[in-house]
């Protein structure tokens, strides 16, 4: 028979793992804002960044010449919390969508979100309806729900059973999107925004400053509050839809929230960043070989681990061809591409 | 106890279940029988609550199962399917703790009590010891008694089981079956194989084209002349100690009015 002490046993361990590896991500998550703030052209010590943040945030004051605290507070700090945001976003909202498509390769790039998201943000440019981060995130975001009703009509009511017709339609629905915004760009033929172009294709941090942020961030963290409320009932879809039923879980009220609730933060994350591929898609994978699949460890971790690679990701975009800055979508497609591939090899070696 | 009574469902092309009336008495196992697309599947998702009758009402200790909100349902019902598969990778532990999720006690952790429950349902099938190993490392059979052991962490009044043996080789098949009869709760087991029906069920009812057309103990029911009108198959029922056991004679001709898969 089985021994309390024994159930004890597990639950600890269950328990214990999981504190130990929330404190490593944090820590993690903590020393890459600080240490990612000092890189660049200008060379600045953790020491300057902390005397310029603690006299901002009015813990300390301290003497940094204005150049240098202009660097820090108005270019990097902006910057790096940027990064942080959309990487957690993007990796919360891969995670989400992973399980509920029940399709190992969803993410917001992927199934058209990121690219209709994108097109919303141009058509809002071109057509004059406002320049503003609301402006530019209430358009993402129709793009981003346009998108994604047309993904799930062309996807059609199998699209539970065959996650490979979701990806395709994703695909499909992606690649019309892009072609849209790309013609909408060079038929107005406005120098500024052909320039923009690559910003919403390829997706970068550069724009990433408080005014973005101040949107952002609240949504990042009542959207991530409301996906991990849903952490147990997440588990509950490893053995299907119908299997999640009969364990109590409300299937459809559940998907449509989370969808909406992912098509919303993506919308805003793109109206920050454009659409940056991939990081949805492998960061899940990344953190579940770490926590296992119980989303009431993974999604904590993944909205960390996110955010320190999007840290480290951008850094290196807008360092690695110093003056010229690489769009991080590139980057992120270089890392995710082969990913993805060994993702849908697995897969196949699985079946 | 659970009562259906009067069910139909339909889709617009044909009609599943048509009035469909029978009784599972607390405590016995009911096995359903009946040919390929027979309404068998379509009946225990109605009784699960998945889908609403068209008509008629299921009813369990009384109250009817369509009110239920999906939590109270899952803690009063728990389904074991034919076949479970995940992506994920998962540990027996794991999988047998989600029978824990429609009692919420706590959002962010599973408490010792829902791993005593878990490990004690593991004991109940003969898994002890296997919570650590990875889901898909099991056996089929292994797998189909860590999902029973799921559904009993659920505490359910009534097991549903859509022909949980249906890809276990015979060994598996009679050992789970002998678990289900040994948990004791009140099941209703749609099963394809008559001479496993015959072994562990208390009563079977047999439907044809979504209607009932018998209901009885196996040996009262399970006759040769039933099984040439339903099956279409050409039957000898032998007595064991009362316990009808079913032989085949091959077909001479196609068997007779058999609906299509």
């Amino acid at each position: 028979m089985t021994t309390r002490p024994t159930a004890v046993r597990y639950r600890l361990r269950q328990a214990g793992g999981t504190v130990a590896v929330l404190i490593f991500f944090t820590a993690g998550l903590a020393g890459s804002i600080g240490a990612a703030i000092t890189v660049g052209p200008a060379d600045l010590s953790l020491g300057t960044v902390w005397t310029v943040v603690a006299d901002h945030l009015g813990i300390a004051s301290g003497d940094v010449p204005l150049l240098r605290d202009h660097i820090v507070w108005e270019l990097r700090l902006p910057r790096v919390l940027g990064a942080a945001v959309v990487g957690a976003g993007l990796a919360a909202a891969g995670a989400v969508l992973q399980t509920v498509t029940r399709n190992p390769l969803a993410d917001p790039y992927l199934l058209g979100v990121s690219s209709g998201a994108s097109l919303g943000a141009v058509a809002v440019i071109v057509l004059g309806l406002g320049t503003g981060t609301a402006a530019l995130a209430g358009g993402a975001f129709t793009g981003a729900l346009v998108a994604f009703a047309l993904v799930v009509a062309i996807a059609g009511r199998e699209a539970g059973r065959a996650p490979t017709r979701v990806i395709l339609a994703g695909v499909a629905v992606g690649q019309l999107c892009a072609a849209l915004s790309s013609f909408v760009i060079i038929w107005v033929a406005d120098p500024h925004a052909t320039q923009s172009i690559t910003f919403w294709l390829s997706g970068s941090l550069a724009r990433a400053d408080w005014t973005a942020l101040a949107w952002a961030a609240p949504t990042l963290g009542v959207i991530a509050t409301l996906i991990l409320g849903y952490a147990r009932s997440l588990n509950a879809f490893a053995f299907g839809e119908e299997a999640a039923a009969t364990l109590g879980v409300d299937v459809g009220r559940t998907r449509w929230i989370l969808l909406i609730a992912t098509a919303l933060l993506t919308a805003v994350l793109v109206a920050v960043s454009g659409a940056i591929g991939f990081v949805g898609l492998i960061m899940p994978h990344a953190v579940r070989l770490l926590t296992g699949p119980d989303h009431r460890r993974l999604l904590p971790v993944v909205i960390l681990a996110g955010a320190s690679f999007m840290i480290w990701v951008d850094t290196a975009a807008r360092t690695l061809f110093e003056p010229r800055e690489l769009p991080v979508g590139v980057l992120t497609a270089l890392f995710g591409v082969p990913a993805f591939l060994v993702l849908l090899r697995r897969r196949r070696a699985g079946r | 106890m659970l009562e259906i009574s009067d069910v139909s469902w339909a889709v617009p092309a044909a009609r599943i279940l048509d009035a469909v009336t029978c009784t599972v008495p607390a405590g016995s196992l009911v096995g359903l029988l009946g040919p390929n697309g027979s309404g068998k599947t379509t009946l225990l998702r109605v009784v699960a609550g998945l889908v609403r009758p068209r008509t008629g009402q299921v009813s369990i200790g009384g109250e009817t199962v369509a009110d239920l909100p999906r939590a109270v349902a899952a803690r009063r019902m728990a389904v074991l399917a034919q076949y479970a598969e995940t992506d994920l990778d998962l540990t027996a532990l794991e999988v047998v703790l989600l029978g824990r999720t429609p009692h919420r006690r706590s959002r962010w952790s599973d408490s010792d009590a829902d791993h005593t429950a878990a490990l004690a349902a593991l004991d109940r099938v003969d898994l002890s010891g296997y919570a650590q190993r990875k889901w898909h490392t099991l056996s089929g059979g292994e797998r189909q008694r860590v999902q029973l052991a799921r559904a009993l962490t659920q505490e359910p009044e009534l097991l549903l089981l859509d022909e949980p043996t249906n890809h276990l080789d015979i060994g598996h098949q009679l050992q789970l079956l002998h678990l289900v009869r040994r948990a004791g709760i009140t099941t209703l087991a749609a099963l394809h194989d008559l001479n496993l029906a015959a072994m562990f069920c208390d009563t079977v009812v047999v439907l044809q084209a979504g209607r009932v057309v018998a209901t009885g103990p196996p040996h009262a029911v399970l006759t040769a002349r039933l099984l040439a009108e339903v099956y279409g198959v050409d039957a000898r029922i032998d007595d064991h100690d009362g316990r009808p056991v079913i032989s085949y004679r091959p077909p001479a001709t196609p068997p007779p009015g058999t609906a299509g898969e």
